[in-house]
């Protein structure tokens, strides 16, 4: 299973704003989003952010994955992520 | 301390000289004058309140240089000048060739040389990437008609059609070359320069050399809104090693003298950057720099006088710059005076 980390140099408010400092990209992100943000910060591997998600925003699991994966793949288009 | 200073073009394709003056005046212990030298008696920086002090209309270079040197010599006189920052391409060529007679009469600058600014031309700037590793569109020059059967040998589609001193168009075929090509050709000669069209993103450099092949300074910046006319609206501050390391390596080996402007596209296909051109001056969003914490214009100054002063290293990564649009409102009494005596 491929984990991933943010690159370096991005910078993520608590208004779900990023900013990507060697780029100057800026995008912003929801809740949801921002929640998986800071948790692939943190190095969390995508079971426990399935777990966090859950605990804290009502979402059906297959519907979770399904979100999940959108996500990371426009963080990869965005080259905002990088698989390890 | 008296400093002239060019380029109060304040307009759509703004000159860089209200940004180098807003810079200077930021300084908290600038006390000195700051003398506007105008081309023409609608420049908007002439009516923007606590800018320039006095104004003067100076003939452009290619009218001749002994007009130019004239009509200084004229200013200086009422003046007594310590500094000219000239910042506009145009005129570049012709303050360098003034340099001694400026230096004779006690005005101060700090300008590349001859052989700098031709080394950056556009007709030469390949040569020097590819002599020094950097980056950079591969590019022919084409000198006669004849030449254009080169395009299809050498380059996909599309390519960018550049004029030797101005103006770049993108061409998506041959039969698109043609138009650009008689257009260029007849508006500022041989040769046209055609360049590898590199898909991506723009980012700029402004940095100052000390002439001595030393970096005062260097701050990079991403466009965040460009116009049609290609001029960046808005940019954001950021942190690439890359840039600024390209930067350093540019002034080192040109020993450049001066303020610049680099311009790169980084690729979209290889993530990699390539140099555009090197803009042999302060580019007009110079006052992001001060703002960002390096006051290049300023440095630019003491360097003119022969002062140490001690690189920047570091600058505020996100700091935004947004340029505006704002109607100034004068009355007829400046404008009549400069159209008609030339000086404010």
């Amino acid at each position: 299973m491929t984990n991933y980390h943010l690159q370096e140099n991005l910078a993520v408010s608590d208004s779900g704003f990023l900013f990507h400092a060697s780029t100057g990209e800026t995008f912003t992100v929801n809740e949801t989003g921002k929640t998986i943000i800071k948790l692939l910060q943190q190095r969390k591997e995508k079971e426990e952010i399935f777990s966090e998600i859950e605990k804290e925003f009502d979402i059906e699991a297959g519907l979770l994955e399904k979100d999940y994966d959108d996500f990371i793949n426009q963080l990869k288009n965005f080259s905002l992520i990088e698989g390890i | 301390m008296n400093i002239a200073v060019t380029g109060l073009n304040a307009t759509d394709n703004p000159g860089p000289g209200i940004p180098v003056i807003r810079s200077l005046k930021d300084q908290k212990k600038f006390s000195g004058k700051i003398t506007g030298l105008i081309y023409d008696s609608l420049e908007p920086g002439i009516y923007m309140d606590d800018m320039v002090d006095n104004y003067y209309l100076i003939p452009y270079p290619s009218s001749g240089l002994d007009n130019l040197l004239e009509r200084i010599s004229y200013i200086h006189k009422k003046e007594k000048l310590d500094l000219i920052i000239p910042t506009l391409d145009s005129e570049l060529y012709g303050f360098v060739k003034l340099q001694p007679k400026l230096e004779t009469l006690g005005i101060r600058t700090f300008l590349p040389t001859l052989e700098q600014l031709n080394i950056r031309g556009k007709d030469k700037l390949f040569d020097f990437c590819k002599t020094n590793n950097i980056n950079v569109p591969k590019n022919i020059l084409i000198q006669s008609q004849n030449d254009l059967e080169k395009i299809e040998k050498q380059f996909k589609f599309p390519v960018v059609v550049k004029g030797i001193f101005y103006e770049a168009y993108i061409a998506q075929s041959f039969e698109e070359v043609l138009p650009y090509f008689n257009k260029l050709k007849s508006k500022w000669g041989y040769p046209i320069i055609i360049q590898e069209y590199i898909k991506g993103d723009e980012y700029n450099v402004v940095a100052l050399g000390d002439g001595e092949g030393g970096t005062t300074g260097a701050v990079a910046m991403r466009k965040l809104y460009i116009t049609d006319k290609g001029k960046g609206w808005a940019g954001i501050t950021i942190k690439e090693k890359t840039l600024i390391d390209m930067a350093h390596q540019i002034i080192e080996k040109t020993k450049w003298c001066s303020g610049l402007e680099l311009e790169f596209m980084k690729s979209k296909e290889t993530g990699e950057f390539y140099l555009l051109e090197i803009n042999p001056r302060l580019p007009a969003w110079v006052y992001l720099a001060p703002q960002a914490g390096q006051n290049l214009p300023a440095a630019l100054v003491k360097l003119a006088y022969g002062k140490k002063v001690n690189p920047f290293t570091t600058y505020e990564i996100g700091k935004i710059f947004v340029r505006c649009s704002w109607d100034l409102i004068t009355d007829i009494k400046k404008f009549e005076t400069i159209a008609t005596l030339g000086e404010w």
